[in-house]
């Protein structure tokens, strides 16, 4: 009965309809009665002092109703953005983390800092009235890149963190790699060979398409709080509302992220504007909404990537790892966002063993505050900077020893009978079979006969490259306890609900949220499967505290492997309590009662009810055991699980360069991944597509740039240049399943594989693309002029 | 200073007051209450926003609602019938060409321009045709193969 | 936007009197560069007076001697037209690489020129072909149309009505896109006429010019031969974030020999 649309099937999704219909309701559909609306003003200066905020003639302009500044906003209360995560660094001391205040008090620390906030009757007079108001900012000197601001003599951006250091870290896996810095060294000094790279990962602007917008409906009579915004949790926007800057207690807030259009990330953090417009509407007693022109994305959502590190790898005579060592300066923008320090450390470093068997890995890390937008988790977040590091020093070793790059990689594998695999670098990988992976996108790509395809281009004057990646990445975050020990500061479960109606119609509430997964139609898919219903009868809610018990959402690729489980167990739950109903309507032992396809059935006999017939028992218990059961049939499991998964994967695609004017032609992909069990193989492609999408993106065409002050100069699309069809081919994707035995779904995650393992592939193809013409090394992206600036170089022996 | 716009809307003849400075999308999105066009950047390139003006695929942010007068516009709302989903919106359902949706409706109207002009395109027509459409979601992948699937659906409707 | 007045124009002579007679008051055309422009607060206009109901405007009319081209038709039409197609391909292929469908379906010949955006095509096809820019007060040749960034010859009151664009033996454009805007990083249009060859070049500088000793090269001989050895100059070329100058240069070189290589196909 559920096997037209159980697990395993490409079930088209029950949430287009409203979206292709023009439907959908997105935060900036909803308007309220009276509602007003909110314009900030934000810093023009990369770092200045405020000294003061002059409202005078803003608050004569028409329609206004009030100018709010950060000290109205300290004078109330409300406490400063939170961090989530706390990072140590090597000495003991915990990193700094100065108090960022949503609206700016007495410092600005990047371009777009708010300042102050204009309140009008409509968004235009609003516009018009922050032009009006006068900021008295003291400009001081500032500094937009990492290791400029490491310098000695550069500007000082926080008091408490001299050198502009946030922390200075290193890894060492709690007991497990006490010495792994003096181990590695060894590994080295004995090396046969070292690989040695400088490389920088470029900083990312998330670019969800849906602009940040948040709606904020004070009652003045309740005292409730309803808050209307673009999250990925917004469960988690609550707590943090609640527990840091508003300071109301849950019960009287509600956090409503109704359809979301990407978040990709960026849609993770309780930001300024959004505490400012709850903040104004609790202040002023009116709706007070506010909407993101994309110019303000750019300058206000939180950015990311932005590494500059130094990777070196120590191989024996065999050819095999012995060694790898890794210095990273991460920058870390104006301010900590929310898991600003966690990314370019705990979600990186544990990712750089790789799929090998490199048995000593030192890391260390310098978090550094400079005058840019913060920076934060970005799809894949941490873990896409790892994969390049390691994806690219391995292809630059195999050129070193003259090897296929494939066959290096293939000799240093983790072994599938080494499962589950304790790396170096503290993570127990779960399942993975790489030589399959790579054999199956060797395949795909028809890998034996690339020297042919290399001809053809030359006849048409291109040179073609080719170029592999190994990714692996941890998913489904996170054992809290061992986030905990890790800095975390909130628990990382997930919860769901599965509400049986009388009927036996379902209705799953899950604290994961959907914009653009399609849980709605993944989440039904495995109630389908597992109670033998029809997959039309599920109905999955998501993205409203008040709706949903609690939840700490969508992120990391988290939603299938524990909000998944989360309603799997809760399916467990009712799947029992039915037994024993079905148990009593057929006069038997709840345990002689086995179900299949949606009937309780007394085993080996004829005798069943159906689960339809058990749910109305359950809300008519006219025929019920009263005594032993309640009545009602709804069930509630959290989840935490007991350890990370690990998807994995072999990327190979080829390129084609036009000498003469630098560019890349993307000419073929081929993807190979291990994501263990798959509920819905269309949406899973949909997921790898995105992901590659955005990886080839940071790869060749995005790049969000500063000039050394500060000022950004990719602040539109005019500049940051977003992936098009055209820049794209189609994609060849596969999978090869190896089942997590850390969920009971045997499910890994999708969502960052494409982002994570597609910039070092590509990147691996243009060298080996421009190799010939002496070419050994280029950053990302590779736009043309630097494919250009590359070839130049090179000819003129640089 | 407000003044009256009257224009055919999704088939229907609909007149609103609207200032010279209103952009089409506004009046789209708050007058009518039709909020499948959205507003993706502030730059005139996303085309979240694209809806159809005496036929053509127009970005809907970057036209006056005066420049509407005596138009025939359509837009996303509009194009189902009956309850029918048009060949292009099917299209995008079976073959999971839209994730978060923001992008979906402006892409379907502008998909549905290149096929009215060009019956057949081949998979780089459809790629340099969506050069003004961005989705974040979908790698265009599952895009290029529904606006495919239905030039052929609508062929096939047509005979 | 700020406010400002909407006026649609019955005719050129109701336009050029609206605009004579306001002294913040802009044209309105396809509003592909204008509103933009606006929505930023680039430019605060009292009026806006559309062009879109004069239909003297519209139309592509050929003869013998060349195209004429009403200065309201838009880039699809100028892109889709038969005619053209057949007598001077340039014209209608570089129309088709103006912008996206949406931009193509209401930017305007008359508006791209007027504007003359430093990374439009049309002023390097009118440039290199020796276009005649009719205004409602004169004709202007390209050569002395365009002159600075953003800037042309058109005076207070005066408004592009028709392009002349005369027919070359041979022509071509080739455009290297800046891959955020897709404008042209470079492009540069290449045109054979009996009386010698025009090489026009936009996106590289400040505004379009014409590049003389690539001129008087495929003059004696018309073919990509011709240019070896010629290099552009880098100085005073447009230096940003997408394309240094040098590298601007090192493509003007690159996209002259396509321009000359699509126009012997």
């Amino acid at each position: 009965m559920s096997g037209e649309m159980g697990i395993g099937v490409s079930a088209p999704r029950t949430e287009d309809r409203r979206f292709i219909t023009g439907r959908g309701r997105y935060v900036d559909d909803i308007n309220l009665r009276s509602q007003q609306y909110a314009w900030f003003v934000r810093s023009p200066h990369p770092h200045a002092e405020v000294r003061g905020v002059d409202a005078a003639d803003a608050l004569k302009m028409p329609g206004v109703t009030a100018v709010l500044t950060g000290a109205d906003m300290q004078a109330d209360g409300v406490g400063p953005l939170p961090v989530a995560w706390g990072i140590t660094s090597r000495d003991g001391s915990p990193a700094h983390e100065p108090e960022f205040p949503g609206l700016a008090t007495d410092r600005v620390r990047y371009v777009g800092n708010p300042v102050a906030v204009v309140v009008a009757e409509s968004r235009s007079q609003a516009r018009d009235a922050a032009e009006m108001v006068n900021v008295d900012y003291g400009e001081l000197e500032s500094v937009a890149s990492a290791t400029a601001a490491l310098e000695e003599g550069a500007p000082q951006i926080h008091e408490g963190a001299p050198g502009n250091l946030c922390f200075d870290w290193e890894w060492l896996p709690a007991a497990m790699a006490p010495d792994a810095r003096a181990n590695t060294d060894k590994a080295f000094k004995e090396a046969a060979h070292v690989v040695s790279l400088e490389l920088v990962n470029n900083r990312l602007v998330p670019n969800a398409m849906e602009p940040r917008a948040s709606l904020a409906d004070f009652n003045t009579a309740t005292g409730q709080l309803t808050l209307y915004t673009t999250s990925q949790n917004p469960h988690v926007n609550r707590l943090l509302l609640c527990t840091a800057t508003l300071k109301m207690p849950e019960h009287k807030v509600r956090v409503v992220a109704p359809d979301v259009g990407g978040g990709f990330g960026s849609k993770i953090y309780h930001y300024a504007e959004e505490l400012t417009v709850c903040w104004a509407s609790r202040r002023l007693g009116v709706p007070v909404k506010w909407t993101a022109e994309r110019s303000e994305s750019f300058l206000g959502d939180a950015q990311a990537r932005d590494h500059v590190t130094r990777v070196e790898l120590a191989l024996d005579a065999e050819a095999r790892f012995t060694g790898l060592r890794v210095d990273t300066v991460a920058n870390l923008g104006g301010w900590l966002s929310a898991f600003g320090p966690a990314i370019p450390t705990v979600f990186y470093a544990p990712l750089l063993a790789g799929v090998y068997r490199t048995p000593n890995i030192y890391v260390t890390v310098k978090g550094v505050f400079t005058n840019t937008t913060p920076t934060d988790a970005y799809r894949g977040a941490g873990r896409p900077e790892a994969c390049y590091a390691v994806e690219r020093a391995v292809d630059e070793a195999a050129v070193q020893l003259n090897m296929d790059p494939a066959e290096l990689r293939r000799l240093n594998f983790i072994q599938p009978d080494e499962f589950p695999y304790q790396s170096p670098v503290g993570q127990l990988y779960d399942s993975g079979d790489f030589e399959g992976c790579l054999d199956l996108a060797r395949k795909l790509n028809a890998y034996d006969e690339f020297s042919e395809r290399r001809r053809q281009s030359e006849v048409r004057g291109k040179l073609r490259g080719r170029g592999m990646c190994f990714y692996i990445e941890a998913c489904g975050a996170a054992p809290s306890q061992a986030a905990g020990q890790l800095g975390a500061r909130a628990g990382l479960y997930e919860v769901a609900t599965v509400r049986v109606h009388p009927t036996g119609s379902v209705q799953v509430l899950t604290g994961s949220h959907s914009h653009g997964q399609g849980h709605e139609t993944t989440f039904a898919q495995i109630v389908a499967e597992r109670l033998g219903i029809d997959f039309g009868n599920v109905e999955v809610v998501h993205g409203d505290t008040g709706e949903i018990p609690f939840g700490m959402g969508t992120f990391g690729s988290r939603s299938l492997a524990v909000g998944g489980t989360a309603l799997y167990k809760a399916i467990d739950k009712v799947e029992e309590k039915g037994r024993k109903i079905a148990a009593h309507l057929l006069e038997a032992e709840a345990d002689d009662i086995e179900f299949t396809e949606g009937e309780y059935r007394v085993a080996g006999t004829d005798r069943a009810v159906s689960f339809g017939d058990v749910a109305l028992a359950a809300y008519v218990p006219h025929n019920y055991p009263l005594q032993e059961l309640e009545p009602g049939l709804e069930e509630t499991a959290f989840f935490d699980p007991e350890n990370f998964t690990f998807p994995s994967g072999c990327y190979i695609c080829e390129v084609e360069v036009d000498r003469q004017t630098g560019q890349v032609d993307l000419r073929d992909f081929v993807a190979a991944d291990d994501f263990g069990n798959i509920i819905n193989p269309m949406v899973v492609e949909g997921q790898v597509h995105g992901g590659l999408a955005q990886g080839i993106g940071q790869a060749l065409l995005e790049h969000c740039l500063y000039t050394p002050e500060g000022q950004l100069l990719s602040g539109s699309y005019m500049d940051y240049c977003m992936p098009r069809a055209d820049d794209l081919p189609n994609f060849v994707v596969a999978t090869r399943c190896t089942p997590t035995p850390f969920n009971p779904l045997g499910v890994k995650g999708c969502g960052e594989a494409g982002a994570i393992g597609a910039p070092p592939a590509v990147i691996n193809a243009v060298l080996d693309a421009l190799r010939p013409l002496g070419v050994r090394q280029i950053d990302m992206p590779a736009t043309p002029q630097a494919v250009w600036q590359a070839i130049e170089a090179a000819r003129s022996g640089g | 200073m407000d003044a009256k716009v009257s224009f055919t809307l999704n088939g229907r003849s609909v007149d609103a007051e609207a200032t010279g400075a209103t952009l089409l999308v506004d009046l789209l999105r708050n007058h009518f209450g039709l909020t499948g066009a959205h507003v993706g950047c502030d730059t005139s390139q996303c085309g979240a926003c694209v809806v159809h003006v005496d036929g053509v695929s127009v970005k809907s942010c970057t036209m006056l609602a005066a420049q509407a007068e005596g138009r025939t516009v359509e837009t996303i709302e509009g194009l189902a019938s009956n309850g029918e989903l048009h060949p292009v919106q099917q299209a995008f359902h079976e073959h999971h060409a839209l994730q978060c949706g923001f992008c979906t409706p402006g892409m379907i109207m502008s998909a549905l321009d290149l096929l009215r002009r060009n019956p057949r395109p081949s998979e780089v027509e459809v790629r340099d045709w969506l050069e003004g459409n961005m989705c974040r979601c979908t790698g265009y992948h599952n895009i290029v193969k529904a606006v495919r699937a239905a030039a052929v659906a609508m062929d096939e409707e047509a005979s | 936007m700020r406010e400002f007045n909407y006026y649609r124009a019955g005719s050129v002579r109701d336009a050029a009197k609206r605009l004579s007679a306001s002294g913040n008051a802009m044209l309105l055309a396809g509003g592909m560069t204008l509103l933009p422009a606006l929505k930023m607060r680039l430019n605060e206009p009292g009026e806006l007076i559309d062009l879109a109901d004069i239909g003297e405007l519209k139309g592509i009319k050929l003869n013998r001697k060349g195209a004429q081209v009403g200065a309201t038709t838009t880039h699809a039409e100028v892109a889709e037209n038969v005619e053209l197609r057949a007598a001077i391909p340039v014209l209608p292929h570089a129309a088709e690489s103006i912008g996206d469908p949406q931009v193509r379906n209401r930017g305007t010949l008359g508006g791209s020129l007027a504007n003359n955006d430093p990374a439009a095509d049309y002023p390097a096809v009118a440039l290199g072909l020796g276009a005649t820019i009719i205004t409602n007060k004169r004709k202007i040749s390209a050569d002395d149309f365009f002159t600075g960034m953003f800037e042309t010859a058109l005076g207070r009151g005066e408004m592009v009505t028709q392009v002349l664009f005369p027919i070359p033996q041979r022509a071509g454009y080739a455009i290297f896109p800046n891959p955020a805007t897709r404008y042209a990083l470079v492009g540069v249009c290449v045109a054979q006429f009996k009386t010698g060859v025009r090489v026009a070049v936009t996106g590289a500088g400040a505004s379009v010019y014409r590049l003389e000793d690539f001129e008087d090269a495929l003059t004696d001989e018309f073919s990509e031969v011709a240019l070896d050895g010629l290099t552009a100059s880098a100085a005073s070329l447009n230096d940003d974030m997408h394309a240094g100058a040098d590298y601007r240069a090192h493509l003007v070189g690159v996209m002259a020999r396509r321009a000359v290589a699509m126009a012997l196909e």
